[in-house]
């Protein structure tokens, strides 16, 4: 699955193209907002932070998370609730969101690891809806409502997010931050245990390495990222609701990353932005969004399991090895 | 006895995903014949018995039941046709009693033996015949594994090595089984590595190594042979 | 009035009743999950949108159709059933030998369709569908008035939970399942038509959840939604549960759904969340499940 980075590596030539697309692609995000709705954009952002660090778990470690959404919809509440209640700056905000989905992700990870495979999915599953319920429970959320008018604010007292190109660069830094953060993990000596742990577990166990603990490291480090785009949305959209905690929203974030690739480092990204970009279109039809998510989910299980990006890399892959 | 072969087998090459485990192997047995594979392990006895049951599905060549193709069905159309197979594992299975193992595999013929026959040739069935399936000794579940392909009528019975762990009274025991199999003229293909017991069993051997078929002779030849065999087998 | 740890013993026995209700649709669910998820290695999230089928394939029936209620109870697993059929031929049969998350995946795509659609064409409200007019009316019982419906149902679920694992324990096809669980190839060399067994097992399991949607019509509402709030709590009881044994699976179900309805009357903020929290529990002491094996 995970082949992109390590091709990339062994690949120079290969590895200065990529630079070049990266490039080419950062230029594209910097220069979008003069051509797109930045709102539209930052939703991308958002959900594609939100895939990144999804796949973070079920690319590098094998674990199918069910409950991310608890994750990306409890920060965005925290981050609304401090930032609008308490008046908290924005940039703190966020990060409050950030360590209150580490800390759920503490939580959930040290319940669900306990469990592999199929049953792992269930349990993140069970444990975000029952989340989810908490959510509809307590004050604080205000239910059905949700914490609606959360004001933008100054990031850092210095830069008035209500300019709609501010918020967007603001956006765009948090999103390459959690990007860059992800493709650190991922090339790390941690990641690389991470790896070895999805091969084979019973192997890595018999290296001497605490499995559950790296389990646990990652799906803490996945929580967070999740959160960090969870608490960005909240203050891009400037409202949190039931619907970023409930289980729809897991199973949306599964299918971005999905069609774009798992385990691939940009496959999420484009999934994300063809998932929120397909949404936006078949929004003004009178067609069902989530009929829509479900034909795109059985199409990509049944005959693209390794994703738009991941295809394309095969695809790579196998013509030099052709030509040689 | 005719003089078609019941099972003929040509040409046949298998693969375990991307390993080639057979190269162009040639068999043929009689009706009523009992023919013993011999070969060290991993010479490619076992996969024989599960490329023509179609449980190794990668596979080319031709295998005739009768001379109806097998190698194009699928795995379940093959006992149907009337092949019976005990697996070197055995295959008794944990969730079903004794009864229920003995009554699992469904009827291929008429002929087969009725559960009154069965159980007067194996009275440690009958006797066991509701507690768990392998909570029987390892001697019992071979029997088990031999009487419910002998339940459902399979004409030809492919049986990988009977002997494998059982003390030698039990071996005994199995022999003598695959004696009356014989009278009742069961056709047997045989993987076993103990030869002595093979002998009193087997027509013809076949020899194989590294997925080949090497030599083949009537049962008669075996002393002679067998500064040759013990080359080979490497025992 | 009577009462128990200060509640009035008639709210309790209400509480009680309706949490042998909710048990009722939880061990028939998770039973149905129990038997796919044994042979075809496929967690079935499409379960929940297969019971929401059973219970508009009623509806739909009484409304367009004029069938009733007891037809009903076969017609409706009969249509749902074959639905599955063609799933399992069409789409999951691809998936068999591959990671088993991608059943899940595919499962998960399917009820999203169903319910989507239906939602698109119902409306997310639910409709209401009265009981045969022979279960109407209340029992007295003594210590507590009972719907005769509310009696009947829990009555019906034991009936189809007992029939399945009779099936499964006591019948050839039942021996052919469990086997083939164990060893679907060696099931298969020995002449039986493992993948007619599959088709066949995946139908049945949904066959059993559209049952259990019938049942469910006049009790809760018939609405798009009404399958996947219930599938998530059903996952849960399956893995307190374990999936190793089909009676752990229906066992499992009525004492959750009983603990729910005790939760209801001493502490309700806590009723809609105690499965889980007991979920999390038995994890913490009890990985594997109340009746698993670790796999």
């Amino acid at each position: 699955m995970a082949v992109g980075t390590q091709y990339l590596a062994e690949q120079p030539k290969l590895r200065t193209t990529s630079l070049v697309v990266g490039a080419i692609a950062l230029a594209a995000l910097l220069a979008a907002p003069f051509f797109l709705y930045p709102v539209f954009l930052m939703s991308i952002l958002c959900f594609a932070l939100f895939a990144c660090a999804f796949n973070l778990l079920i690319g590098y470690v094998g674990l199918l998370s069910f409950g991310h959404a608890a994750f990306f919809g409890g920060a965005a509440y925290f981050t609304a609730h401090a930032v609008k209640v308490w008046g908290w700056e924005p940039l703190s905000g966020i990060l409050l969101g950030v360590a209150g989905a580490a800390g759920m992700g503490l939580i959930i990870g040290f319940l669900a690891i306990r469990r592999q495979g199929i049953y792992f999915a269930m349990i993140t599953l069970a444990l975000s809806q029952m989340f989810a319920f908490i959510c509809l429970q307590v004050p604080f959320t205000h239910g059905e409502d949700g914490i609606q008018g959360v004001p933008r604010g100054n990031l850092l007292g210095l830069i008035d997010l209500n300019q709609p190109l501010a918020m967007y660069y603001v956006t765009l830094g948090i999103f390459l931050f959690g990007v860059f953060a992800i493709w650190r993990i991922v090339n790390s000596p941690f990641g690389n245990i991470l790896k070895a742990i999805r091969e084979n577990e019973r192997r890595a166990i018999s290296l001497g390495y605490r499995v559950d603990r790296y389990k646990l490291g990652a799906f803490v480090m996945s929580a967070a990222l999740a959160g960090l785009a969870g608490g960005t949305k909240a203050i891009v959209f400037q409202f949190a609701t039931l619907t970023d905690v409930q289980w729809q929203m897991s199973g949306e974030v599964i299918l971005m990353t999905l069609l774009g690739g798992i385990g691939t480092m940009v496959g999420p990204i484009v999934g994300a932005g063809l998932v929120i970009a397909l949404q936006n279109y078949f929004a003004a039809y009178d067609f069902p969004v989530t009929v829509l998510i479900g034909i795109i989910f059985v199409i990509c299980v049944l005959l693209f399991r390794r994703g738009i990006v991941g295809e394309i890399l095969e695809l790579l892959k196998r013509k030099p090895k052709g030509t040689v | 006895m005719s003089n078609a072969p019941l099972l003929e087998i040509r040409g046949l090459n298998a693969w375990y995903g991307e390993s080639h485990v057979l190269h162009g192997v040639d068999l043929d047995i009689r009706e009523g014949e009992t023919v013993t594979l011999l070969g060290r392990n991993g010479a490619g006895k076992t996969t024989t018995l599960r490329a023509i049951m179609g449980i190794l599905r990668r596979r080319e060549g031709v295998i005739r039941l009768r001379g109806k193709d097998l190698i194009g069905l699928p795995l379940h159309k093959v006992a149907q046709a009337g092949i019976g197979y005990v697996p070197e594992e055995r295959g008794i299975f944990a969730s079903l009693n004794v009864a229920e193992n003995l009554m699992l595999p469904p009827n291929v013929a008429e002929s087969g033996m009725s559960l009154d026959e069965i159980y007067t040739l194996f009275p440690n069935l009958h006797e066991r015949r509701s507690s768990q399936g392998t909570k029987l000794s390892g001697g019992e579940q071979q029997m088990l594994a031999i009487a419910r392909i002998l339940r459902t009528g399979a004409r030809i019975i492919l049986l990988d090595e009977p002997t494998e762990g059982l003390a030698p009274v039990i071996v005994q025991r199995i022999g003598d089984v695959l004696v009356a199999l014989k009278k009742r003229g069961m056709t047997i293909l045989l993987v076993e590595q103990n030869f002595r017991f093979a002998r009193k069993v087997a027509d013809r051997f076949y020899l194989m190594e590294d997925g080949r078929m090497v030599n083949s002779f009537p049962g008669h030849e075996l002393d002679a042979r067998m500064d040759e065999l013990h080359e080979v087998l490497g025992v | 009035m009577n009462t128990i740890f200060g509640v009035p013993t008639p709210a309790l026995y209400g509480q009680i009743l309706i949490g042998l209700i909710n048990g009722s649709f939880y061990a028939m669910l998770s039973l149905g999950l129990a038997v796919i998820f044994g042979l075809l290695r496929v967690i079935n999230f499409a379960h929940g949108a297969q019971y929401m089928l059973g219970a508009f394939a009623a509806y739909l029936l009484l409304t367009y159709v004029g069938i009733g209620y007891w037809p009903a109870l076969i017609v409706a697993p009969l249509i749902v059933g074959a639905v599955a059929i063609v799933i399992e031929r069409f789409m999951l049969r691809r998936l068999y030998g591959i990671d088993p998350l991608y059943g899940l995946l595919l499962t998960f795509g399917l009820a999203l369709i169903l319910e989507g659609a239906f939602r698109h064409w119902f409306g997310a409200a639910g409709k209401p569908y009265a009981p045969p007019a022979e279960l109407t009316g209340a029992l007295n019982l003594g210590f507590m008035f009972m719907p005769i419906y509310r009696g009947w149902v829990v009555v019906a679920s034991l009936f189809i939970c007992v029939g399945t694992w009779l099936l499964i324990e006591k019948t050839r096809l039942g021996a052919y399942l469990r086997a083939a669980t164990e060893n679907a190839t060696l099931v298969q060399a020995f002449g039986v038509n493992v993948p007619l067994l599959l088709t066949l097992t995946y139908g049945l399991g949904a066959a059993l959840a559209a049952l259990a949607g019938v049942l469910a019509a006049p009790i809760y509402q018939v609405s798009p939604l009404m399958g996947s709030n219930l599938i998530i709590i059903v996952f849960a009881v399956v893995v307190v549960g374990g999936m190793g044994s089909i009676l752990g699976a229906i066992v499992t179900g009525y004492v959750l759904g009983v603990l729910e309805g005790l939760t209801k009357v001493f502490y309700p903020e806590a009723s809609s969340i105690v499965i889980f929290v007991i979920m999390a529990i038995v994890l913490l002491v009890r990985p594997a499940g109340l009746f698993g094996r670790e796999e």
